[in-house]
């Protein structure tokens, strides 16, 4: 069986037609014809989305997400394919729990699933997790992550840089110097005096990815940078990557839009971990997404049940769910504002992702002979968030009320539609 | 005014009304029969996540000689040490007819939560929330010091101590400045909050520097946990570069006075002589703190029938 998309806007260039069968591109041009047409008429078409940073939650915590949910609502957003990060329960430090992510992903079918493995065994930051036999598992983890947690020993970071190399793996570091940031509540500023809260300071982010990246530099090593969120650490993966250092860096869509002033509400919903930051901070991020200092936009979707947010801030969880409306984020912070066109969103949403984590499969070009992972997205749509609108099994949503730019109308995992006129199928 | 939060949103002239009433509400409490009927039938809940027995009284003294209906609610040995929410309480307290939740939390915020949810629709008052604030402590603080220096534009108060972690000195910078007076924070620099610079007051690391032009000092607790995290090197030195002690009060103007919040740490903060000394009104604070908190309290729910409360 084929299908046509008809009139379809390539990364936002002219109108045309794709012709796809058995999950890839056969033939792109105008007037082409299928057993079944998809109207794209007016709409851009993105390979489909890679998220580096996604909390799936299964195993362990399923009251708040699963692999299906979670990848449902990755396909509403418009991905393909998501890295599911290890803090799960159990963790998953062994392959026997990677292989389990990956194959529920495949089973459900709305995203390709990625595992990523833990760095350390338990997210304990003690020893080495059996990184090698998660790279060999049917899983074939490249990423590896105590995402939640830093890995702040600088010998077991250094060796955890040394070791994957054997198997082409990267270390993602969730840059957090621990003891800076006991019982922090909210960035380190003015704002955290005023209002009591104890301060993040975005001091003890930039000194990890400092030491890092000169780890990375000593050692030979490949590493990525989690969810960056200060200007001070843009200064620094620019520098590094002066020196020709093989580093990598993400920003997550809400670092790319709120800042810390929303934290005058005490309203958990904008609890999230590395913390909102000031508005400097938002506009040294975007600056940095724009220049190519940072590669990638990853979501940190992170879902937690209700009760966990309705309470008090110091008692809430850490985290905000982002896979349905991370495109529309990016259009609005990035591409409205002309600081990126189309084809750089493809990059940084898709084949930049795609190249750390090494999902080959994914982030290639909308070309025939390619995969048919495709996102349709109309950049002419309005939308007012409502936090019961979404496949995800939370609500933790920072953009309840906000009306955002933007609107995913279809995506193709492999040439099956997983989302067709903004449904899931 | 639907609720007292921070002693940042009174106006001057609310601030200066709620003063006016505390003064005329204080007589009360010079009369045999210590009771006014102004909020007879009304129901006044003091939630108290955080053990604090001179705060609560003094509410409940308050609430009581306006004749309201005191409900006392301990988070010890009640429901919220079996997990019960926040959200969960002030549904039940809702339930139950609060025109009025007097919290004391040990979350920054949770009063504001309170305020600002669904969950509860009487009015809030902050009876200390975390290292944020403390309202009804600057209200009686300015209280005590306008009835011992008079109006307070132009005064010069210091404040000493845990500035960092202290919601008293957060609420009475900001109640004093809007009260036109001149705060000056002393501290060692670990103590200070970052960003203090964008207070409305000077600050100091030099407790003597400060003492001959103050018209009022104010000593913070300082707990002694903090000495184990580093914020300084011992009791002792902390106690010589910023207690309180007699060499140091009688470089104070004549006029001045001393305050402290309470509970003390005698030897600590302040030496005992000073505490005990006539510049000390720290007893007067506890009595002015209940005229002040019959004033807050008559304000937000005097006058107003059930379910409006104004």
């Amino acid at each position: 069986m084929s299908t046509v998309i008809k009139g379809a806007r390539i990364l936002g260039g002219e109108a045309t037609d794709l012709l796809i069968e058995d999950g890839v591109i056969m033939q792109i041009g105008a007037d082409l014809t299928g057993d079944e047409t998809v109207d794209a008429t007016g709409l851009i078409a993105l390979p489909g989305l890679v998220d580096l940073h996604t909390h799936l939650r299964e195993p362990g915590r399923e009251d708040a997400e699963t692999v299906l949910t979670g990848t449902q609502a990755a396909a509403r957003g418009g991905f393909t394919c998501v890295f599911a990060m290890a803090n799960t329960e159990p963790v998953a430090d062994t392959a026997g729990v990677v292989e389990q992510v990956w194959r529920l992903g495949r089973e459900h079918g709305y995203a390709d699933v990625q595992p990523i493995g833990a760095v350390t065994v338990g997210l304990a930051g003690e020893r080495l997790a059996e990184l090698g036999a998660m790279a060999d598992s049917a899983a074939q983890v490249r990423v590896f992550s105590d995402d939640g947690k830093c890995v702040s020993d600088a010998v077991l970071m250094r060796r955890a840089l040394e070791y994957v190399k054997a198997f082409d793996g990267v270390i993602a570091q969730h840059a957090q110097e621990p003891r800076l940031t006991e019982g922090a509540q909210m960035n380190e500023g003015p704002l955290s005096g005023e209002l009591g809260l104890t301060g993040w300071p975005a001091v003890a982010e930039e000194a990890i990815i400092a030491r890092d990246v000169l780890l990375a530099e000593h050692v030979g090593s490949r590493l990525h940078v989690c969810h960056l969120s200060t200007r001070g650490s843009v200064e620094i993966v620019r520098w590094a990557k002066s020196r020709g250092i093989d580093v990598t860096a993400e920003v997550t869509p809400h670092h790319l839009l709120l800042d810390d002033e929303l934290v005058r509400s005490y309203d958990p919903i904008y609890k999230v971990n590395p913390p909102l930051r000031s508005k400097d901070d938002v506009l040294a991020v975007r600056e940095g997404l724009a220049d190519g200092t940072i590669d990638i936009v990853a979501t940190d979707h992170a879902p937690h049940p209700m009760e966990d947010k309705e309470c008090e801030w110091q008692a809430a969880a850490f985290g905000m769910i982002g896979l349905e409306t991370a495109l529309s984020i990016v259009q609005q912070t990035m591409v409205d504002t002309g600081a990126l066109t189309w084809e750089r969103v493809a990059e940084v949403m898709s084949a930049n992702p795609a190249r750390i984590g090494r999902a080959t499969t994914h982030g290639r070009p909308l070309a025939v002979g390619e995969p048919a992972h495709v996102v349709l997205y109309d950049p002419t749509a309005k939308r007012t968030i409502e936090p019961a609108d979404t496949a995800s099994l939370s609500r933790n949503t920072p953009y309840a009320g906000r009306e955002l730019p933007g609107r995913v109308v279809a995506t193709f995992l492999a040439g099956k539609p997983t989302v067709l006129e903004g449904k899931l199928q | 005014m639907k609720h007292l939060l921070s002693a940042g949103d009174l106006s001057r002239d609310e601030a200066v009304l709620i003063l006016d009433t505390a003064e005329q509400l204080l007589s009360v409490a010079q009369r045999p029969i210590k009771k006014l009927p102004t909020l007879r039938g009304r129901t006044i809940v003091n939630l108290f996540f955080e053990d604090s027995t001179r705060t609560r009284i003094s509410f409940e003294a308050a609430a009581k000689r306006l004749s309201a209906d005191v409900i006392n609610f301990s988070a010890k040995g009640s429901s919220v040490s079996k997990g019960e929410s926040l959200k969960d309480t002030a549904l039940t307290l809702q339930a139950m007819g609060a025109d009025a939740v007097v919290i004391r939390h040990h979350a920054s915020g949770a009063p504001h939560r309170l305020a600002t949810s669904e969950w509860t629709k009487g009015a809030v008052v902050n009876a200390g929330d975390g290292t944020h604030e403390h309202p009804t402590q600057a209200l009686l603080d300015a209280f005590t010091m306008r009835s011992r220096l008079g109006d307070l534009a132009g005064k010069n108060v210091t404040i000493v101590g845990d500035v960092l972690h202290s919601r008293v000195a957060r609420s009475n910078a900001l109640l004093l400045d809007t009260l036109g007076a001149n705060v000056t924070l002393v501290a060692p620099p670990t103590l200070l909050p970052v960003g203090v610079e964008t207070w409305p007051v000077e600050t100091s690391y030099d407790l003597d520097a400060s003492l001959e032009k103050a018209d009022a000092v104010m000593m913070l607790r300082v707990q002694r946990e903090r000495m184990n995290a580093s914020f300084f090197p011992s009791a002792r030195e902390y106690s010589r570069r910023y207690g309180l002690d007699v060499a140091r009060m009688n470089r104070l103007p004549d006029h001045a006075i001393v305050l402290h919040p309470g509970p003390m740490n005698r030897g600590m903060e302040i030496n005992a002589d000073v505490a005990d000394s006539d510049r000390s009104v720290i007893v007067e604070q506890v009595t002015n703190g209940v005229a002040v908190r019959m004033a807050v309290l008559y304000l937000l729910l005097g006058g107003a029938t059930e379910g409006e409360t104004a």
